[in-house]
């Protein structure tokens, strides 16, 4: 039997909040140090995870649900505080390196030098992920043309380029590199309409090339479109798993679930967020 | 095709020397400014030497003027060197929280001894040719002797204090890992400090007795004593064997001390969920 894609067995993981507790006795001054420690955010509850290779899986959720500490953590770049998780056999932890071979990331801030290139920045990457740069740029070329982007957009600097086309170059990065397993956080979050729709057929072209990819939106209609199997998260749980098919419409799934709309979800969220 | 293996850390080495020759490229009107800052600061330091004497601090025949111009021009010139490498190294992690591409390298399948190798090579070969554009601007523009100097030498004690100068730039480059809040104004601090207890200006004897321990420490004092000696006094490699061996001894302490430091840092980093966080 091969390895599955992703495997976690009570992977968990909590944040310290910034800042002492509330004053012990009211409103009288006391140094930080005195003052009682807030208590940890809990990130990721034990959560138990097995991924097939190949096909979307799309993790849903509100801001704060644990979507992008998951992704970070199978990504190497948050460590659990217990549990533990691998990539295709190889334990995120002790094996990161390993891991990081098979994996690329697309994010909802496209990671780019923003004064260089797309060209500068894609050769970079292939570089640093030891992608062969023989043929590079025909490679590059060919990729940008799959995805509908010009020719003409490898040699302006990314930060010339529209928050829709970092997206894209972005994706067609990844890409480059092959990975075995690709990492999507939010790529579609804060663009517009028309842009969204081009990146969302971007990540359905993914299949073609046979890649395993975690999804991470709070969009639940970009998930019932784009996903095979979809776990619905809220507070560092899964409320539910299944296929979209099997779950029906997630929106009402999850309120159903957890008591209140995703849109009430997110903006309790950032109160929290501010609160610490 | 995935390149793995020694031709895979290779191949990522020379993509971080790349990256940073082409982000010197693009910000290459900072680069103009750095370049002026620098040479202004060599001149004025040159012009301050040269007027020792006709500002009636000197008494006649108790101050050899041309020895202190020379003495002073070597520290401005070495330390635009050193503070162009310690910065360059010591920023690296600051810079790419600031460009939002931390995530991005951190996860690239290389290990972070090739990433910080990388940053040091060119950090090195752009600070040794900013510093020759300033020495070959500013030398001159005053008369210098330097026929009693010792070339080999000061070149020999030039490469020798790369490592641990490295070791400490790689150091200083943890502070922005330890706090995304205050780890480059930690940074600023630590180049402060080197600035005033290495003796880039006077000897460090004139310092006081705690600022001349750290002096002691410093791996810049041991260099700008060697250099000096090389190039104001013509001493050969026997005579400054003692700037050596103490630059030897430092390299060996505080590289394999500034990438455990790094190691452990990020592991911190990746605990706390810091890497993402920009302050």
């Amino acid at each position: 039997m091969s390895q599955p894609a992703v495997e976690a067995h009570g992977l968990t993981k909590w944040f310290r909040r910034s800042g002492g507790g509330p004053r012990k006795d009211g409103h009288r001054w006391q140094a930080p140090w005195r003052r009682g420690r807030r208590p940890d955010l809990v990130a990721l509850h034990p959560l138990d995870l097995r991924l097939e290779r190949g096909g979307i899986t799309g993790v849903i959720g509100p801001n704060g649900s644990g979507k992008s500490t998951l992704v970070r953590i199978l990504a190497t770049l948050v460590l659990p505080d217990a549990g533990h998780a691998s990539v295709f056999g190889h334990d995120v932890v002790s094996e990161s390196l390993r891991v990081r071979r098979h994996i690329n990331r697309v994010s909802v801030e496209a990671a780019f030098f923003k004064e260089l290139s797309a060209w500068e920045n894609l050769v970079y990457a292939a570089r640093i992920y030891g992608t062969d740069d023989r043929g590079l740029r025909r490679r590059v070329e060919e990729v940008l043309a799959r995805f509908g982007l010009p020719a003409d957009t490898v040699d302006r600097p990314v930060r010339h380029l529209s928050r829709g086309q970092q997206q894209k170059v972005a994706i067609a990065r990844s890409v480059l590199t092959t990975p075995a397993l690709l990492l999507m956080d939010e790529p579609t979050t804060g663009l517009d309409p028309r842009s969204k729709r081009e990146v969302q057929a971007m990540v359905h072209e993914l299949r073609r090339d046979s890649v395993t990819t975690l999804l991470c939106t709070h969009d639940m209609e970009e998930a019932e479109a784009l996903c095979d199997r979809v776990l619905l998260m809220d507070h560092g749980r899964v409320l539910a798993d299944g296929t979209p098919a099997q779950l029906g419409r997630l929106e009402d799934v999850f309120f159903e679930l957890s008591g209140r709309g995703i849109e009430d979800a997110d903006s309790e969220a950032e109160l929290e967020e501010k609160a610490c | 095709m995935l390149t793995v293996g020694l031709r895979g850390e290779a191949h990522a080495f020379l993509g971080f020397v790349e990256r940073q020759k082409n982000l010197v490229k693009r910000y290459w009107l900072w680069e103009v400014v750095w370049l002026i800052y620098s040479l202004v600061s060599v001149l004025s330091i040159g012009y301050l030497a040269a007027g020792l004497g006709s500002a009636g601090g000197a008494a006649p025949g108790r101050l050899d003027l041309h020895r202190a111009q020379l003495y002073l021009l070597i520290g401005a010139l070495l330390w635009a060197y050193l503070s162009i490498v310690f910065m360059d190294i010591s920023f690296s992690v600051m810079w790419e929280r600031w460009e939002g591409t931390i995530e991005y390298t951190f996860m690239a399948p290389i290990r972070r001894l090739t990433h910080l190798l990388g940053v040091c090579a060119f950090a090195i070969a752009y600070g040794l040719v900013r510093t020759l554009v300033v020495l070959a601007l500013s030398v001159p523009l005053f008369h210098l002797d330097l026929s009693h100097a010792n070339a080999g030498s000061a070149l020999v004690v030039m490469v020798v204090s790369t490592f641990p100068l490295v070791g400490l730039g790689i150091i200083a480059s943890v502070l922005p890992l330890l706090s995304p809040e205050r780890g480059e104004q930690m940074t600023v601090a630590v180049q402060g400090i080197l600035l005033l207890a290495s003796g880039v200006y006077y000897p460090i004897s004139v310092l006081p007795g705690p600022v001349q321990l750290m002096a002691r420490v410093s791996p810049m004092t041991y260099t700008l004593d060697g250099i000096r000696g090389a190039l104001i006094d013509g001493r050969g490699l026997g005579a400054v064997a003692p700037d050596l061996v103490a630059l030897v001894a430092m390299g060996v302490l505080l590289l394999p001390l500034g990438l455990l430091s790094f190691g452990w840092a990020e592991r911190r980093a990746k605990r706390l969920g810091l890497l993402k966080r920009s302050g």
